[in-house]
This record gives structure tokens, C-alpha cells and sequence, in this order.
């Protein structure tokens, strides 16, 4: 048992901690919020440089070879940032999923253009009906001499309105709701059929509804086997939901000290208000939460090789508790910091903002917690 | 970063594994699975064995008998006890005292009160609390006054867990009365069986079990030699005891064993012609519950790599303390409700070794009221939450 990172690991961990420290500062950040497409292109091209987008990707393939711990470390310094790049949609969400279902020339194609910065990704798999449940799609993709035809509505797809290309999941076959006759098709954006209606979420994203009309693909556009997307759609969504609760971690950890700094600095009554019972003991329950979303995350992050069930089970307990312990991280923070909390102006609130959203991708905690009730008895020792 | 004990660490498991299946008498854990009470017998048996095996002293050097154990030995130990179903050994002489006479005990007082501990020949008990003096603790009044060469000790102390069974005490007595409030406090041993002037009262509470009580100090003689430490330094003694090896206060152990229990009684209860544990409200908390077990766990995982690392556990075992005890609290308060309408009940009788039933309601469900009644006390003793808050508002968070 060891809880040190490597230190290949610390390296990742010191060069994002010093872009975001050193370029990503609140006024910085702003800046970008401000801008149309929601995020900056010198920043992604910096990523680029310095290898950040190659993380979950083999050497062979131009990248860092890294696991549930390296994300964790990158999504942790752009939690403590931040940072709204579109990261997750197109390293984590697309790129992994193009690096497990692909064949040699799809990688080679598009792996290689994500690492290098080259190409943006959205993963188009959600659809209203199933709010989280990613198996509920109705979107279809029917054969078309020997390509697909697909149609289909996306909802609140993560910098869909942005990306270049995307990776969509349709049915090929079964019911709707079925886990068999999930295919993955790569659709460039800006192919005719598609429209989208992009627009900015509560927590400095970006995001898009959707709608593929009669889109035309060739074979080569389908990612793996016919209707056999699902696993490797489990593993990425497992993936992104480490990356989400890494980001989380390292978010509240920013929202715990700058309250923390606050409250000494604030003079109500002649004194620093941090002096006042109450509030310290607010804070210390701030950072009790925080530990546990710290410990669950690496629990989850360590578990990617863990059998299915178990890999399952600690990591939507992971999601779970980071919307259990977010929420309350992030409205005690605005409490604490009391009318400062809620202005624009001052950096906690989109910090809470973050945090509390990040309950809403890929399942929120009742999602998750639902999830762990139907894993309940598989057996779970650490270590 | 790696998660999984390593492949020496997993020899240790099973060692540990392979001694409780042959060494811990079935009669013991039955009872401590079963939540029945547990005599001083066999708590004193247990701990015979323990310390045949040499297994006793977790947290003392080797020299005087310890196990020398790292804080992952350690936890895996405790870990495994907790599952086995195990009885925890009384503290207070091996893991309390014990620790202070090593670090600041006369040869002597090392030389004759280790072996007897290891031996469980005395039954210590801890003589800290006052009626005016709880979370305050350093605003006790017992006093003991120098004559020649014995002390003279007036005042009373509460909270003496088992202290009907003791046969010595350890005190916080004021020596001085004019120092500042934590420089005029003194470390002594008392011998409760040979003084005269000592009266023990039982405290029966809200349970009606008795497991605590007040001990009455009347010009009680006690040597000079059975001071430990410095006069008027005893508050050292008691920090440091605060401070020592707390890896074990999350109860992570004793909280899955309870946990995996309280899974098979929801199994088994049936409402409505289906398992309980298919109820949507009841496996929601059961979810809940083991969601934050997970975050504990690793929590506590964290601490005690740290500790192997060189680091000293300070006020992050406080963290530990709330989140073990209030996590506790909830798996107490489920087998409550998993009990149903026979959570009711008060038949004390049913909580004996060897009552042979009929039980008026399922077996599990005799004592599921009262133990959550009785631990509401987790989240007082030992330096009350909001104290071990208040310890890391200051310690950690530097306010």
C-alpha cells in the first residue's frame, strides 16, 4: 500500500499545477469565459506542448501511457483552476473511446490528431429520455450500401457545439433501452444533416442539443464491431467519471482554502469572524468532506484493473459522494463567505458553481447511489 | 500509487487470519458478533492468549514485550480482530498507561506494572473525568496534597468505564492549586484494592446497562513512588496519550463486521413478503452508509501510510474520530429501524451469553435498541466531536 505518487506522476501533477497557477488566473479565466466559443485555443495548444493531451494514451501512439492516477492528478490542478478547455469531451470521452473500439488506421487517424491538438472531439451518447442512463438510445444508425445513415437527437452533449468531429452512439439494434446494438460512429461536425444548437452551462462550459437528420457515413466511420459499443462505452464513461470527481477534489480544495482565508481575514464584532464557534466548526465539516472526496476519488482511480463489479461500484460510490459532499462544500462556502458568496466578482462562487454542477454530468448522485444499490453485495476489501 | 497491500503485508493478513481462526475461543466471538454482553472473564481471556501469542502490546516497543509492529501491521491486526469478532482489549492499561509508564515512568514503576499488564493482572481504569471537569478537562479539582512520603487525594471522579471490576486507576489529581490550570497537575497510580477511602458507585445508563461509574477518593494514602513522571507535569502525560497511535479510532473494522451483519438481518427480515433489503428506502441508506465506509476506509488507509512514512498522526486522527463515530451511530441507528416494531422490546435477560430463548422478537432485534441508545456515547467520550473540532479549527485550519 502506498499513497505517493510516482514521480512521472508528480511531474504531470507540477506541470499543470504551474500552467494553471502561472496562466489560468481569475481575471485570465474570465477572459475566456467571455469569448464565443467559450475556451482558448492558445490554452489547448499549450496542453499540446506539453504533452497533457497524449495522457491516457500509449507511447506508441505518441502518449503518456497513464492511468486512473494520472487523470486524477491532470483533473485535479484543472479542478483547482478551473479550467473549462474541453478536456474530458475530447481526451477522455473520445479519444479513449477511440483508442479501445478503433482499428489501426482510426487511431492513427485520430488519436494521433487529438494528442497533437489538432482535432476537437464531443461524444454525442446521452439522450433526453435517459437523462443519465446511457443505454436508453433511440438515435439509429440503419445501413446504407456499406455505410450508415444516422438520425437521432443528443442532449446537453459536453462541447458539442465546438468540436470538430463526433464520436456518436447509435443503435444498430435491439430496443431502445437495450445494452446490445450500441454502435459508435465518428461524424464530423459540419457534415450536412447535423445541427446544433450550442450553448454556455451554469458552470463555464459549453454544451449542445444536437440533432443528426439523415446523417450519411461510410463503413469506416463505425468504431469497433456493430452493436458491440457497449463495454468500451462503460470503460470511457468510467474514465470521465474519475476525471470528474478528480476535478471536483481539486475545486473544493480551492473552495475550502479560500473560505478558510476569508473567514480569518473578515472583521465582524472588533474580531476575524473565523473566531466565531459556529463558523470553525462549519469549516472543519468543509474539510471533512473534502477528505472523503479525496480518498473515494483514489479509491476509484486505483481501481480501473479491479473484476467489472467491483471497478463499478467504487467509482459511481465516488461520483456519489462527490455530489453528496460537494453540495455541501459548496453551499457552505457561499454561506461562509455570506453576500460575497453570492457575487459574480468574487472567484468562490464559480467555484461553488463547478462543484455543484458536476453533480449533473454522467449521473448525479441518486443516479450513482442507485447504481451501488444494485452492487450492494458485491465484496469490497480495499486493499 | 497503489492501493493493494503488498505481497509481505498480505502474508502478514493471513498470518494474523490463520491465529484467530485456531486462538479466538468460539464461545467469545459468538457473543461479540451476537451483541451480547461480554464478562470480564473473557475479556481477561482473550487477552491471555493475545499475549501468549506476544500480540498484546500493539503500539509498545519491542523491549518491553511490544509487538513493534508498523501502523500497517497494526491497522491490518485491528482490521482482522474487528471481522473475527474478536473482544477489544481493555485499553486502559495496555494501550493507556502503559504507554505514559514507558515514556516517562521511573524503572521501577516499568519494571513492575508492564509485566502485570501484559499478564492482565491488574484491571486498570482511568480516573480523568470529574463532575465539574468533562470537555474542560484540565479544570479538574481532585486534589493531592504531599505528606511525607505519600500523597493524600480528595475528590471524585465519573465516566470510570469498568471500574467496578478494577483493581487500579490512573488519575489526573491538581498538586498545585495556585499554578495556571494545566501546570498544577499530576499523574498518579492508585491501588484501588489496598487503599482504604475509595468507594466506587455504578452509573446505570439510559440502556441500563452498567458500564460506567463514580469513584469517591476520601483521604486516600497513596506513595510517592506511584507518581508518574514530574509533579505538577501530569497534563504532558495525558497530551501525550491524546496523541498516541490513534489509527485505530475510525473503527473501520468493527463498522464493516456491522455493516456485513446488518446486510444479512436485511436479508432475512422479510416485510411485506420481500426481503428488507429490497425495500427502496432502506437499501437507499444501506448504499449511503457504504459510500462513506468506502470514504472512511480510505481515509483511514491514508493516515496510517502517512504514519508508516515517519509522520506522526496529530489532529488528522480527529477527522477519523468524527467520521468513525458518526458512521457508527448510522449503521446503529438502520439495525434499529431493520428491526421494525420488535426494536421495542426491553428484555435486558436476552442480552446474556447463555440466554437460550425463546426471544420475543427476531434474535437480532434484542439488543438493536439498546445499542443505539448506548452509542450515542461515541460521539461523547474520548474528547466529545465537537472538541476534536475545535482541536483541528486550531491545529489544522489555524483559526
Amino acid at each position: 500500500m502506498d499513497f505517493k505518487l510516482s514521480d512521472e506522476q508528480r511531474m504531470l501533477e507540477e506541470t499543470v499545477g504551474r500552467l494553471v497557477r502561472d496562466t489560468y488566473t481569475f481575471d485570465a479565466r474570465n477572459k475566456i469565459l467571455e469569448s464565443e466559443q467559450g475556451f482558448s485555443t492558445d490554452m489547448w495548444n499549450q496542453f499540446a506542448e506539453l504533452g497533457l493531451l497524449g495522457v491516457p494514451f500509449s507511447e506508441e501512439a505518441g502518449g503518456f501511457n497513464g492511468g486512473g492516477p494520472e487523470l486524477m492528478v491532470v483533473a485535479e490542478g484543472f479542478g483547482r483552476g478551473l479550467v473549462v478547455e474541453p478536456y474530458l469531451a475530447t481526451v477522455v470521452l473520445s479519444g479513449t473511446l477511440i483508442d479501445k473500439l478503433g482499428d489501426d488506421a482510426q487511431k492513427e487517424q485520430w488519436v494521433s490528431a487529438i494528442i497533437g491538438g489538432e482535432t476537437r472531439f464531443a461524444l454525442a451518447a446521452y439522450e433526453a429520455r435517459g437523462r443519465y442512463d446511457h443505454t436508453v438510445v433511440e438515435t439509429s444508425a440503419k445501413k446504407d450500401g456499406d455505410g450508415y445513415v444516422l438520425s437521432g437527437e443528443k442532449a446537453v452533449v459536453l462541447h458539442g457545439d465546438s468540436a470538430d468531429q463526433l464520436v456518436v452512439i447509435a443503435r444498430t439494434g435491439g430496443d431502445a433501452d437495450a445494452r446490445d446494438g450500441l454502435s459508435a460512429f465518428i461524424v464530423d461536425a459540419n457534415a450536412d444533416g447535423v445541427s446544433r444548437k450550442g450553448y454556455p452551462t451554469i458552470d463555464g462550459l459549453h454544451a449542445a442539443e444536437i440533432t443528426l437528420s439523415n446523417v450519411k457515413v461510410g463503413a469506416d466511420a463505425l468504431l469497433g464491431e456493430e452493436g458491440k459499443a457497449i463495454d468500451a462505452l462503460e470503460a470511457t464513461l468510467d474514465l470521465a467519471l474519475i476525471t470528474l470527481c478528480a476535478e471536483a477534489s481539486g475545486a473544493m480544495e480551492v473552495a475550502c482554502d479560500q473560505t478558510l482565508e476569508y473567514i480569518k481575514e473578515r472583521q465582524q464584532f472588533g474580531v476575524p469572524i473565523g473566531k466565531f464557534q459556529a463558523l470553525q466548526h462549519r469549516m472543519v465539516e468543509m474539510r471533512m468532506e473534502l477528505e472523503k472526496v479525496r480518498s473515494i476519488t483514489m479509491l476509484a482511480a486505483c481501481s480501473l484493473d479491479a473484476p467489472a463489479d467491483l471497478r463499478k461500484k467504487r467509482i459511481s460510490a465516488a461520483k456519489a459522494q462527490v455530489g453528496k459532499s460537494g453540495r455541501k462544500v459548496a453551499e457552505e462556502a457561499i454561506q461562509l463567505f455570506g453576500g460575497m458568496g453570492m457575487m459574480e466578482e468574487t472567484p468562490v462562487s464559480h467555484y461553488a458553481k463547478r462543484i455543484v454542477m458536476i453533480d449533473h454530468w454522467f449521473g448525479d448522485r441518486e443516479y450513482h447511489l442507485g447504481i451501488l444499490e444494485t452492487l450492494i453485495d458485491v465484496d469490497d476489501h480495499a486493499a | 500509487m497503489d492501493i493493494n497491500y503488498t505481497p509481505e503485508e498480505r502474508a502478514f493478513r493471513d498470518e494474523v487470519r490463520t491465529f484467530l481462526n485456531d486462538k479466538l475461543p468460539a464461545d467469545i466471538s459468538r457473543k461479540v458478533k451476537e451483541h451480547k454482553r461480554l464478562g470480564k472473564e473473557d475479556t481477561v481471556r482473550w487477552q491471555k492468549i493475545l499475549n501468549e501469542q506476544g500480540w498484546l502490546a500493539l503500539h509498545w516497543p519491542k523491549e518491553h514485550g511490544g509487538t513493534g509492529w508498523s501502523p500497517i501491521q497494526k491497522h491490518i491486526f485491528e482490521e482482522e480482530c474487528a471481522e473475527a469478532g474478536a473482544p477489544t482489549v481493555l485499553p486502559f492499561g495496555v494501550n493507556m498507561v502503559a504507554p505514559v509508564i514507558i515514556k516517562f515512568g521511573t524503572q521501577e514503576q516499568k519494571d513492575y506494572y508492564l509485566p502485570r499488564i501484559l499478564r492482565s493482572d491488574d484491571w486498570w481504569c482511568q480516573g480523568y473525568s470529574e463532575p465539574g471537569a468533562g470537555s474542560d478537562l484540565a479544570g479538574l479539582k481532585t486534589r493531592a496534597v504531599r505528606e511525607g512520603d505519600h500523597y493524600i487525594v480528595n475528590g471524585q471522579k465519573t465516566w470510570t468505564t469498568l471500574g467496578q471490576h478494577a483493581n487500579m486507576i490512573f488519575c489526573l489529581v491538581r498538586t498545585d492549586p495556585d499554578a495556571k490550570k494545566q501546570e498544577g497537575i499530576s499523574f498518579l497510580l492508585i491501588d484501588m484494592e489496598k487503599s482504604e477511602g475509595i468507594t466506587v458507585r455504578p452509573l446505570i445508563t439510559l440502556d441500563g446497562e452498567h458500564e460506567v461509574n463514580e469513584v469517591f477518593f476520601d483521604n486516600v494514602k497513596v506513595p510517592v513512588e506511584n507518581l508518574v513522571g514530574e509533579e505538577n507535569k501530569g497534563w504532558t502525560c495525558a497530551k501525550y496519550l491524546l496523541t498516541f497511535e490513534r489509527t485505530g479510532i475510525a473503527g473501520v473494522g468493527s463498522s464493516k463486521a456491522a455493516l456485513a451483519h446488518l446486510k444479512q438481518v436485511a436479508r432475512e427480515q422479510i416485510v411485506n413478503g420481500k426481503p428488507l433489503i429490497e425495500e427502496p428506502h432502506f437499501r437507499a441508506r444501506l448504499a449511503d452508509v457504504e459510500m462513506e465506509l468506502m470514504s472512511l476506509e480510505m481515509t483511514n488507509l491514508r493516515t496510517v501510510a502517512a504514519a508508516e512514512a515517519g509522520g506522526v498522526p496529530g489532529a488528522e486522527s480527529s477527522f477519523l474520530k468524527i467520521m468513525g463515530t458518526e458512521l457508527r451511530q448510522e449503521i446503529t441507528d438502520l439495525f434499529r429501524r431493520a428491526a421494525g416494531p420488535h426494536a421495542l422490546p426491553f428484555l435486558p435477560e436476552e442480552l446474556e451469553g447463555d440466554f437460550e430463548g425463546p426471544y420475543v422478537g427476531p434474535e437480532f432485534a434484542a439488543s438493536v435498541a439498546s445499542r443505539y441508545f448506548n452509542f450515542r456515547k461515541l460521539s461523547i467520550f474520548g474528547g466529545s466531536n465537537e472538541i476534536q473540532k475545535n482541536i483541528i479549527s486550531k491545529m489544522i485550519l489555524g483559526l
